[in-house]
């Protein structure tokens, strides 16, 4: 089946061609990296993880949102979901690596990496993290290669992949808690330390990744043939809606215990976010109109998708920039404000700012593309067997 | 041999933490009565002596073990900031921690920090002038609890079970971080670059560290396995504003102090237990 991959018009080739350019150079920034240090990134003894951790938190988050697609058609027999199941596990799988790369482009001493296998830790969160992780990725690669290799064979899967597929929905659950686990079990910071971080990142994940594949649909829709059919589509956009809709309570739920409780550390952090946090004369508030931008995609995206339900309408783009809004709303409150609202004020009560710097981009945009070429891959592969048994 | 020079020799455990294979001696505490016993001296001459005596130790031991701890006595330190300033250089100097003069790359094992930082959960409100005008000494409370060692994927940061010191396996840190996240005392910094070209004034006795890892005060462990005290302690001894000793011997001058004296513990509310109290 690999070699659907090679098979492709201008398009298809221009589009890899852009993404091995940012490839390349986030590979050239993490050589300078690498040789140097992580002394080239934005982050500082008071503020020591950054844009690195925050994109692998919210991937976690995009990887578990194939969820949305798998347990509806294997538990619930929902076969309107059948040609995007696969696209689901695709975007686990893609995900996950990028997750990975993520994490080895923001440890201090990478050719370590495999200290956290030989000296397994259980009482340390992310070795569970990396488990889970390894875990997840394994599932899907194995559920997604033998269901797509039976579809093609044009027979039905073997039983035993069926167990595996199982196995994967409360894996997925446990990948996004796991990372959740990360964040909420460390005394004295307040931002995280709470019980409904691991719900939160749920519901922002159950939306973020299907708003995702949804975009994927579209755009392939157009440039590749393939149709997931509209009833798939709008059931989809219901569950974005649902889960970004109790995402945006919980993120209520958390300024109402800061506030109505008024304990200056679980108020630091939302007011660094969303109005700027004054210090010793001085106001910070670097993350406040990403933070704004946020809330008024979210319920921007919202209003576009009720408004559609509402009149029972809806074109593709309509669809499509609905689905971006989102997207972009919980990148934008899990990718970036989350990690970095939490880390604002120190432990020592200062307060530092987080501007990531260009190398540090680099990488980052380096490890996205590579997210997408792989997503793309991927998807080719799936599509190329959808259209051999169609044809 | 008293008892409570036993009671130090088992400190001495923290002999295997440092590497160094010849048995450790004596004079680890502040107490005259120590000091004058006649086996203050350098270790080289207290080894052959002592050496045999230290394994046997180990039976003989009350069950809970050394837990070793610091009184800060802030009281002796009001308006000497230069005191402080010799404790910091004294650490500096014989750890070899790096100079780098960025805020936010910079190395710290001990330093000075005003009331509030250090003291976040204490009220400041109409705080007094004294605690004001002054900063406050602070390092790693190697606590009792430790949450930087609960979230370490490597156990690359661990407690000595000897002598409780919280102490750090450079060489098997991969810089993760997490641990920096999991203490509440920002006591731990990191190599965001190769730290040896900022030495000042290398000390061939203790190691150098490469760029990516984690590192923090660790008690003096090396100092402590042969025999001397704490840099720290040792820099200020004349003012006696900073006393180290054994937590569970109710014989120890630390002991004595924190039963006599009021003192606060950093952060307290988080259950890490530190080991490190302050008289302000
Ligand atoms: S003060 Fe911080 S680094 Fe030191 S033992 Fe406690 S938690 Fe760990
Ligand atoms: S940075 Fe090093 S010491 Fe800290 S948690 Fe990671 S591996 Fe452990």
């Amino acid at each position: 089946m690999i070699e659907k991959v090679f098979k492709g018009n201008s398009r298809y080739w221009m589009w890899l061609a852009v993404l091995c350019a940012f490839i390349g150079v986030g590979a050239i920034c993490y050589i300078r990296q690498f040789l140097f240090g992580l002394g080239l990134t934005g982050m500082g003894r008071d503020l020591s993880w950054g844009l690195y951790i925050s994109q692998f938190t919210f991937l976690v988050g995009v990887a578990a949102g194939g969820l949305m697609l798998v347990l509806p058609y294997y538990i619930h027999n929902y076969k309107v979901f059948g040609r995007l199941t696969i696209l689901g596990e695709f975007l686990a799988i893609a995900s996950i690596i990028m997750c990975l790369m993520f994490i080895m482009a923001d440890i201090g001493q990478p050719l370590r990496g495999l200290n956290m296998i030989l000296h397994p830790t259980p009482n340390s969160m992310l070795f569970w993290d990396m488990v889970v992780l390894l875990g997840y990725l394994g599932l899907n690669v194995i559920c997604g290669w033998v269901i797509l290799t039976a579809e093609r064979k044009q027979v039905k899967p073997p039983k035993w992949v069926y167990i595996f597929v199982y196995v994967s929905i409360p894996f997925a659950v446990s990948i996004h808690t796991v990372t959740a686990m990360l964040y909420c079990g460390l005394p004295g910071r307040h931002f995280w330390l709470s019980a409904i971080t691991a719900p939160r990142f749920l519901a922002s994940a159950f939306a973020a990744g299907p708003a995702l594949i949804v975009v994927a649909c579209l755009i392939m829709k157009r440039v590749a043939n393939f149709d997931a059919g509209k009833e798939a589509i709008s059931k989809l956009t219901t569950i974005i809606m649902y889960a970004a809709l109790i995402n945006a309570f919980f993120v209520l739920l958390e300024f109402f215990v800061g506030y109505y409780s008024n304990i200056p550390g679980h108020k630091h952090s939302l007011e660094y976010l969303f109005f700027g946090l004054e210090h010793n004369g001085h106001v910070y508030n670097n993350l406040v109109p990403f933070m704004w931008s946020s809330v008024l995609l979210c319920f921007g995206g919202l209003g576009l998708f009720a408004y559609m339900k509402i009149r029972k309408t809806g074109t593709d783009l309509m669809i499509g920039i609905g689905c971006v809004m989102i997207f972009v709303a919980l990148w934008l409150d899990k990718g970036l404000g989350f990690v970095m609202g939490g880390l604002v004020v120190s432990p020592l009560e200062e307060i530092t700012e987080y501007y990531p710097t260009a190398n540090e981009i680099g990488i980052t945009l380096g490890i996205w593309a590579t997210g997408f070429l792989l997503v793309t891959l991927l998807y080719k592969i799936a599509i190329g067997v959808e259209h051999e048994v169609e044809a | 041999m008293d008892k409570q020079r036993r009671k130090f020799l088992k400190m001495a455990g923290a002999t295997a933490l440092a590497g160094i294979s010849a048995p450790a001696v004596v004079k680890l505490t502040s107490s005259p009565a120590l000091a004058s016993s006649g086996h203050g001296a350098p270790a080289e001459h207290g080894a052959a002596e002592e050496g045999h005596m230290a394994p046997a130790h180990g039976t003989e031991e009350a069950p809970k073990g050394v837990r070793l701890g610091m009184v800060i006595d802030m009281r002796k330190l009001y308006g000497k900031p230069e005191l402080m300033e010799k404790a910091i250089a004294a650490c500096n100097k014989v750890h070899n921690i790096p100079q780098i003069d960025s805020k936010k790359s910079e190395i710290k094992w001990i330093w000075e920090m005003p009331f509030e930082n250090v003291f976040p959960e204490h009220s400041s409100y109409h705080a007094s002038k004294t605690r004001e005008e002054n900063d406050f000494l602070v390092l790693c409370n190697h606590c009792d609890n430790p949450p930087c060692v609960r979230v370490c994927p490597t156990k690359a940061t661990f407690v000595n079970k000897e002598n409780g010191i919280v102490a750090m396996d450079f060489h098997r840190c991969i810089g993760c971080r997490f641990c920096m996240m999991g203490c509440p005392y920002g006591a731990r910094s990191f190599n965001w670059e190769n730290p040896r070209p900022y030495i000042k004034e290398y000390n061939p006795d203790f190691p150098t560290r490469m760029r990516g890892v984690v590192e923090k005060c660790n008690f003096c462990g090396e100092r402590l396995a042969l025999g001397k005290e704490p840099a720290c302690l040792e820099a200020v001894k004349e003012s006696g504003a900073i006393v180290f000793g054994d937590l569970n011997d109710p014989e120890s001058e630390i002991r004595k102090v924190l039963e006599k004296e009021n003192t606060i513990q950093r952060k307290p509310s988080l259950g890490t237990k530190p080991s490190v109290f302050y008289i302000v």
